[in-house]
């Protein structure tokens, strides 16, 4: 059945009609958008509680019934992994909380994960009528989206999707970050016996090491891989494919596919001097000492760097949990040092606006030329390079150009290099048949997800480069249907 | 889970672990890590490999008691567990048939020397070790370094066992007698800088295996950074092994001390 029709199926059903008669387009419209209740800022930025709350029952079924069901819903061509949206939305409008969760479930793994990090105003809702056609502020599918989906695990009846009958059939995921879930999870639900392989101690990927427990509470993660657990999914930590076990191990192990989600796990540096002096870091560092090791519980035996006066280098959704992460730890003055305006950074608005209401201080075209430390080795300052905007560059974005002669010293006790990730080197190196680009990404078919060595697939940051936890889930999707029909033929 | 089936206590600060670990035994090469986390707040540190055996699927760490983590690892006895263990990690050391191969291992560095010293030796060369301590209980793992060796000097720096004084010493006493195509050195940090200033002064290519601070120890975080040649290197990815004479040692010592 194609897409459309099975949209349309769904959308004539009796009770969706009858939702669409309740009440007039034009009463929908008067309707507001409702606001996300948030901790109050300066609670929390001493604590690692979630920053976003929820919305609650009330606020649910009201910001519901802003939905137009449109006969031609655009806003699931803006998501990676094609929820649809109008079905759950209705299900909530009508009530039915489980069956709204269940329908997010349909295509989505991590409903609850993406629900509070997708950068849904530039996806979904970029594409709602109230955004395309009236210029409004747009259905709040993301928080929906949470809502259904807390409100599922809350309730304590849990609904798995359905299991095929096994086939016989296993398959290997390398990495448990978001592709690899996605993947294990559209594959145990053809039937295949799924094997996640993950290098870390924790399952989870840049879920767990990467994004603040302010922003993703670790729980939620680790509900959403139970779930997969049930239906079967294997999960082995501390197992680096490539490294502790080989292609021909697994091969002898008779896994007949491979998919490769290792992430980008590989910091950049700007490799300018001072950078290796201590209390200079990469944010992968500083976030996982924090997240992973649980560095800030006074029990663990991980150290962190309290800095007083911490800069975080970099614009984009990484930065803004570092920064954040640094008030959390006692930081009296937590700074963004960004090269372009605040127009141009990559970090999703929310985070940026939750930064400022925590105190964050935003250097906007600022660049660092150099550190210098103390006679142990310490940073104790940088030198700041004025910067002014430019002609666009290849990424349509005004490039930053140094302002001659304007440079500042300013002091700092930490600093936090958030300049970007490459893809992790282990796995590419370790393995032959694949294709890797100067980048140090995997060639893939793009519409396939397939590598050059034909059962071998690969998707999410790896391929990517750095983007998103929904574009990586959308991949391990894709890679997950081309594999199935791969291994079907073939079998 | 990885299980302790033998320990043997070398000194009070020393202690060699055999550990149950039938894949890491399996694919590990001479000069290959590990990364040790031992409790559910445990740290994670990295190990180079002493030795491995097939047969029993284990491998052999050797540890010194030098803070929190280490400690923690030598109180643990047999049947007790490894909370968790991955590897092997970092590059395998570069082998082929040099000519003589010079092995100046320090302290409890000797250990993952011996798997370089053995696999040097399975490679044709003729391999001189010299193993060098502060004071003779401090001298590991001679016997096995015997076994594949052609000569052995022991030095000591209070000259309670072989000769008395520094491995630079020793160093110097085989270059000087004898043409040396390469050199390996592991040790404190502060040994391999002057191990490499003496190899240095007689053309000696050079090679050092790194033990940096590291989070994940498969080049995610960057804490082992290390500048080789006026370059930034990842020890855990790059390394561990490094031309010693490229390496910026003082910057490695003063980052070792970041939490101390």
């Amino acid at each position: 059945m194609k897409e459309m029709e099975y949209l349309q199926i769904e959308r004539n059903q009796p009770w969706r009609e009858s939702l669409r008669k309740n009440m007039k387009n034009k009463e929908r419209l008067q309707l507001a958008r409702t606001k996300m209740p948030e901790r109050d800022p300066d609670v929390r930025s001493r604590n690692y509680q979630e920053v976003n709350l929820g919305l609650t029952h009330e606020q649910a079924l009201a910001e519901s019934h802003r939905c137009l069901d449109c006969v031609n819903p655009t806003c699931i061509s803006g998501c990676p992994v094609g929820i649809n949206i109008p079905k759950f939305i209705k299900n909530i409008e009508r009530g039915e909380i489980l069956e709204a969760a269940k329908t997010l479930k349909e295509t989505s793994v991590l409903p609850a994960v993406c629900g509070r990090v997708c950068p849904q105003e530039r996806q979904c809702e970029s594409q709602c009528f109230y955004t395309q056609k009236l210029k409004k502020e747009p259905l709040a599918i993301g928080y929906l989206e949470r809502f259904a989906a807390d409100y599922e695990r809350e309730s304590g009846e849990v609904s798995l999707p359905e299991v095929a009958p096994s086939n016989g059939l296993k398959v290997a995921v390398v990495g448990s970050g978001p592709a690899g879930l996605a993947f294990a999870a559209d594959m145990v639900k053809a039937g295949y016996r799924v094997t996640v392989f993950e290098a870390l101690h924790e399952l989870g990927g840049v879920l767990r090491y990467g994004i603040p427990e302010f922003r993703l509470p670790n729980d939620i993660v680790e509900v959403e891989i139970e779930s997969l657990r049930k239906m079967g999914v294997e999960f082995v930590t501390n197992c680096i494919v490539g490294k502790t076990i080989s292609q021909e191990d697994l091969r002898e192990e008779k896994f007949k596919g491979l998919f490769i989600g290792s992430g980008a796990g590989l910091p950049n540096f700007m490799n300018i001097p001072g950078e290796n002096l201590i209390g200079v870091m990469s944010c992968n560092e500083y976030l996982t000492r924090v997240n992973l090791m649980q560095a800030i519980d006074p029990e663990s035996d991980t150290p962190v760097y309290k800095g007083k006066k911490v800069a975080v280098i970099g614009g984009g959704n990484t930065a803004m949990d570092a920064v954040r992460t640094a008030r959390r730890l006692g930081a009296e003055t937590a700074m963004i040092v960004y090269r372009r305006s605040e127009q141009e950074m990559p970090a999703r608005l929310e985070e940026i606006k939750h930064a400022k209401e925590e105190g964050v201080v935003f250097l906007t075209l600022h660049n660092p030329l150099r550190y210098e430390g103390d006679e142990r080795g310490r940073v104790q300052r940088m030198l700041l390079q004025r910067m002014e905007l430019g002609q666009p560059d290849g990424s349509g974005r005004c490039r930053p150009v140094p302002v001659e002669g304007d440079t500042a010293w300013i002091e700092v006790d930490e600093v936090i290099v958030s300049v970007g990730v490459s893809p992790n080197p282990l796995i590419p190196q370790s393995f032959s048949g694949l294709e890797v680009t100067p980048r140090g990404t995997v060639v893939v078919n793009a519409e396939t997800m397939q590598t050059g060595e034909e059962s071998i697939f690969a998707g999410g940051d790896i391929v990517r480069g750095g983007a998103t936890v929904i574009l990586a889930m959308g991949d391990g999707r894709k890679a997950a249907k081309t594999m199935d029909d791969f291994l079907k033929i073939k079998a | 889970m990885n299980k302790i089936v033998s320990k043997v206590v070398f000194s009070d600060r020393v202690v060699s672990f055999e550990i149950e670990a039938p894949l890491i035994a399996k694919s590990r090469k001479a000069g290959h890590f590990v990364i040790v986390r031992v409790g559910k707040k445990g740290e994670r540190v990295p190990y180079t490999i002493a030795s491995s055996d097939l047969k029993k699927g284990t491998i052999t760490l050797v540890i010194q008691r030098v803070g929190k983590s280490s400690q923690k690892i030598c109180d643990l006895e047999v049947g007790d567990s490894i909370t968790d263990m991955v590897g092997p990690l970092g590059q395998a050391t570069h082998l082929e048939k040099f000519g003589t191969v010079l092995c100046a291992g320090g302290g409890v560095g000797v250990a993952p020397m011996l798997p370089i010293i053995e696999a040097m030796k399975k490679a044709g060369n003729r391999v001189v070790s010299v193993l060098a301590a502060r004071t003779k209980e401090l001298i590991i793992l001679e016997e096995q370094v015997r076994t594949f060796s052609d000569e052995v000097i022991v030095m000591t720096d209070d000259g309670s066992y072989g000769q008395k004084g520094l491995i630079t010493t020793g160093i110097e006493q085989v270059i000087q007698r004898e043409p040396v195509d390469q050199c390996v050195t592991i040790g404190p940090a502060i040994m391999m800088k002057f191990a490499a200033q003496m190899t240095k002064k007689y053309n000696v290519p050079t090679i050092a295996s790194l033990n940096t601070i590291m989070v994940d120890g498969t080049g995610m975080c960057g804490a082992c950074r290390v500048t080789v040649g006026g370059k930034t290197r990842f020890v855990c990815v790059d390394g561990p092994e490094f031309d010693a004479h490229q390496v910026d040692f003082d910057e490695m010592m003063m980052r070792l001390k970041a939490y101390n």
